[in-house]
């Protein structure tokens, strides 16, 4: 499996990308060239240059340093939002599609609603009650995106609730739940995990979408979004503080959206001949 | 075709309970009474003035009866007033933002459809030529790129270096003074980095999708006869594949619809356009709660009207669904 | 049985000596696939006169429905291509025409239905419509005229109310009442060779009996020539006065049905003739041929039939046989056969 996504050259560079990022999140304390705190006087808004390699932001902190710090956040965003997400969607699937009648449809009725409201409205919603901090953020993240999960693994239960070795497993007194968990959930684990992968993507484009707004990560803890805030009240003044924390965005969102996508060719049989 | 959409409006009536039940939650789960954010503006408000708030907001009552008289009040349109120093109704502060998020949402749809149907027929009929492969990279770019980032840039570039083209507001300042054809030129310049930045992350998503819906109509049975009979490529393309392939377009647009709007709170906020985005996105900064359970509302009854104006023109393109 | 042969006599004298309307010669087509380059046809050989019904047969993959869509050119390029060969209808060939040409050859000379009648037919469009666009196209009617004709085939092919069902949209149809359509839709241009890729095989056993039924008459009324493409031999045996035997893309055995299918030459044919359960004979044991189809882009040097062949000898490891005549206008790709017959005659 592991070839058959490496021979695929976008998933594979996809995949280059994510391990770089887990590199560079792990490795930000000893990577970064300065303290991302730490003022430099001299050097306020200052460009890219030797000594500062991407630029000052208007506090003198440097801005590479920030950024390594920034793709911290963005990760553990991305993972703990779907991870968060995951485990709600795969839970009430589960149940729905175990269930069935009542117990599903006022799930499905209830994950009908939650796909109604503007996902964006109900996370700003959310956060004007609570203060905006990065755990808050991967709460509702998470919270507000679990619906695409919850169908996938309620379908994959369904089939096999409706199969007939199910029957004939309770028919010889096995327990049915046992034969779910042992079977619809690992089938449903694929699809799960490309969703997860494609999610994290997103929530790292809300998260920063939301500490552009001031609403996120709050600083001084450095985000890449609200780098980029400075970045508007700078604009034409210190273009690297717009350009940089966006690119590095966009090569992340990316990479997930590659990898991900390249795990649905392979682990999707139906998809790969296409 | 009349029963099928009765059915749907049926299905409409518990969404919008839903809708009002959790938006209720959400409002109830905030740390604190409305009247104490009330109060707490004004401190020299007395017992009594909060307690007869209270009992007016009906807190003094279990939350299922709460929630009773709050729905009775939304179903008469009174969504509450404003925490804001104006003290207006929220509806009246959401009917003067909504028609300007509306109409941007419109112009966004109507360009991301226009570009993408004919980017998503080209490449599809096309598949591997250079123009599906650029298609697939812009695709591929264009959802990986945060709109506000690109919106900055765009300032940067058509505003700030260039100078171009406006980059906040609706109208320019002198406005008034201009000829009736230098104000329509105004209002079009200042929609066009709004709208078309907007429409980015759609049209790369529909492009995607209207392409491998073409994809998939053009791999039927149905073309293999059409070809059969000697009909050339393009009423192939146009006439046969066409109206099939734009059938799960239909739905994805439907689906899309509350992205769109949500959207619109970064578009609006950055090119500050007083819509309703940007008055959700104020009213989250000031804690004006009953503005934002308002637009939140407001958001998701738009969204299941987006999904029955898809469903309409799904019954429109499918004669499988009219004579039912 | 009697019908058959009745049949039969009367094609031997125009399957052999009539004017041929199709020739194929060579013809090779291939594909791209994940596994590398697969010829799903790789030399074909064979003819279709005036008038005549050819019956070819095979197991599915034998690239049957390739060199089917191969004839019409609308295997689909990229990924499928025809690499060699000529189709030469009424002495043109096909495959040198520019590509508007073609479009003027499909539908008004080769018409073609397909196997699944519930997916050939446009769901968006009406069944008029679909049928009167053909028309329009090849015999330059106008729109009233043409619905007029749409109209008038589905009557032909004794569909009720034809002028209400025009109006209709196919899924208001079952599924041999769509292939009724498919084969007006295919008539509405009197063409003069009709292609039917397995056109009963996704239907009711009672209808595949009537939809053969009326392809037939309606051949014999219209003077067409009928390639019908199917596994059913019963269906060969009753409709067709020479069958093409198909395997791993080429044609290995070819001849008058009776013959054939009195005296198979091919260890294949024989196989495949043996394999057809009859009345009468429930007590013996179904015969089938031992192993699998080979994959097309690992067949076994030689004769691509020897790993399966009861008969074959150590030459077949080597020599990869050509179809040799063996007169009454028999021809069969098989050295041990050929061998045989060269001993008799």
């Amino acid at each position: 499996m592991l070839r058959r996504l490496l021979r695929n050259p976008l998933a594979a560079a996809g995949g280059l990308i994510v391990l770089a990022l887990f590199a560079a999140a792990a490795g930000a304390p000893w990577l970064a060239p300065y303290d991302p705190s730490d003022f430099d006087a001299a050097y306020v808004l200052d460009g890219p240059s030797v000594r500062h390699l991407l630029g000052t932001d208007g506090l003198g902190r440097d801005v590479l340093s920030r950024m390594l710090f920034g793709a911290r956040v963005s990760l553990m965003v991305g993972f703990v939002s779907v991870g968060i997400a995951s485990l709600v969607g795969v839970t009430l699937g589960a149940v729905a599609g175990y269930f069935r009648g009542v117990v599903d449809t006022v799930l499905m009725r209830f994950v009908d609603v939650m796909l109604t409201f503007p996902t964006f409205f109900l996370i700003l919603a959310v956060i004007a009650y609570l203060d905006a901090s990065i755990w808050n953020i991967m709460l509702v993240i998470g919270l507000t995106s679990w619906m695409g999960v919850c169908r996938l693994v309620r379908a994959e239960v369904l089939s096999l609730r409706e199969r007939d070795f199910l029957v004939a497993a309770e028919a010889l007194g096995m327990k049915p739940s046992r034969v779910i968990l042992r079977h619809a959930l690992p089938n449903a684990m694929a699809p799960v995990f490309v969703a997860g992968i494609l999610g994290v993507a997103g929530a790292i484009l809300v998260e920063s979408a939301l500490s552009f707004l001031g609403i996120g990560v709050q600083p001084p803890q450095p985000s890449w979004g609200n780098i980029l805030t400075e970045g508007k009240s700078t604009l034409g003044v210190a273009w690297w503080l717009s350009v940089c924390p966006g690119l590095a965005i966009l090569i992340t969102v990316l990479g997930y959206n590659l990898l991900g996508e390249g795990l649905r060719d392979v682990l999707d049989p139906r998809l790969r001949a296409r | 075709m009349l029963s099928y959409l009765a059915k749907r409006l049926a299905g409409f009536v518990p969404l919008l309970l839903g809708i009002s039940f959790v938006s209720f939650l959400v409002m109830a789960m905030a740390p604190g009474t409305p009247v104490d954010l009330m109060t707490d503006l004004n401190p020299k408000a007395s017992p009594e003035a909060r307690e007869r708030l209270e009992k007016f907001y009906g807190l003094d009552q279990p939350l299922y009866v709460q929630y009773g008289l709050w729905l009775g009040r939304i179903v008469q349109g009174d969504l509450g007033t404003s925490f804001s120093r104006d003290r207006r109704p929220v509806l009246d502060k959401i009917a003067e933002a909504l028609p300007i998020t509306l109409f941007l949402n419109v112009l966004d749809l109507a360009l991301i459809l226009g570009l993408a149907i004919p980017i998503g027929i080209y490449s599809a009929a096309r598949q591997y030529s250079l123009v599906d492969r650029a298609t697939t990279v812009f695709v591929f770019i264009g959802f990986a790129m945060p709109s506000f980032w690109v919106a900055l840039l765009a300032m940067m570039l058509f505003g700030e270096q260039l100078g171009w083209l406006p980059i906040s507001g609706l109208r320019s300042l002198d406005y008034d003074s201009m000829s009736a054809l230098g104000q329509i030129g105004d209002r079009v310049r200042h929609l066009i980095l709004p709208v078309g930045i907007a429409a980015l992350t759609g049209l790369a998503g529909l492009s995607r999708y209207m392409r491998s819906s073409m994809l998939e109509v053009l791999r039927q049975d149905y073309i293999q006869t059409a070809r059969a009979k000697g009909l050339s490529e393009t009423v192939v393309v146009y006439r046969h594949a066409l109206r099939n392939a734009l059938l799960p377009v239909v739905t994805i647009l439907g689906l899309s619809i509350p992205g769109l709007i949500g959207g619109s709170v970064i578009a609006e906020t950055i090119f500050a356009i007083p819509g309703m985005g940007r008055l959700f996105y104020t009213s989250v900064l000031m804690r004006d709660y009953p503005v934002v359970m308002g637009i939140t509302l407001i958001g998701a009854v738009l969204t299941l009207l987006g999904n029955l104006l898809a469903d309409l023109m799904y019954v429109a393109v499918d004669p499988r669904l009219r004579k039912r | 049985m009697s019908k058959v042969s009745t049949v039969s006599d009367v094609s031997d004298v125009r399957g052999t000596n009539g004017k041929r309307l199709l020739d194929v010669r060579g013809l090779a087509t291939a594909f791209d696939t994940s596994e590398g380059i697969v010829r799903a046809v790789d030399g074909v050989d064979f003819h279709v006169g005036e008038g005549e019904t050819v019956a070819l047969v095979g197991e599915s993959g034998c690239g049957k429905s390739v060199t089917a869509l191969s004839i019409l050119r609308l295997v689909q390029a990229p990924a499928g291509r025809i690499v060699a060969g000529r189709i030469e209808l009424a002495g043109v060939n096909l495959l040198e025409l520019p590509e508007a040409e073609m479009r003027k050859v499909r539908g008004a000379k080769i018409a073609m239905i397909f196997q699944e009648p519930m997916t050939s037919l446009n769901p968006v469009l009406t069944v008029g419509y679909q049928i009167a666009e053909a028309v329009r196209l090849h015999r330059g009617l106008s729109k009233r005229e043409a619905w007029k004709e749409a109209v008038r085939v589905l009557d032909l092919v004794e569909i009720p109310d034809a002028a209400e069902r025009a109006a209709g949209y196919p899924h208001q149809l079952s599924g041999g009442m769509r292939q009724r359509v498919m084969i007006a839709m295919a008539l509405s241009c009197d063409p003069r060779l009709l292609i039917a890729d397995e056109p009963t095989t996704a239907l009711d056993v009672t209808i595949q009996a009537q939809i053969l039924e009326l392809l037939d008459s309606l051949r014999a009324r219209l003077g067409m020539a009928l390639l019908l493409i199917t596994h059913d031999l019963g269906v060969v045996a009753e409709r067709a006065e020479r069958v093409l035997v198909m395997y791993a893309g080429r044609v290995i055995e070819e001849g008058p049905v009776d013959r054939v299918f009195a005296e198979p030459h091919h260890p294949y044919t024989r196989g495949l003739l043996r394999s057809v359960p009859r009345l009468g004979r429930e007590r013996a044991p179904l015969a089938t041929i031992p192993g699998v189809v080979p994959k097309l882009n690992a067949l076994p040097a030689g004769c691509r039939f020897r790993d399966r062949c009861d008969a074959a000898v150590a030459e077949c490891a080597s020599v990869d046989p050509a179809l040799e005549p063996l007169g009454e206008g028999r021809r069969v790709a098989c050295i041990v056969a050929t061998r045989r017959g060269g001993l008799e005659s």
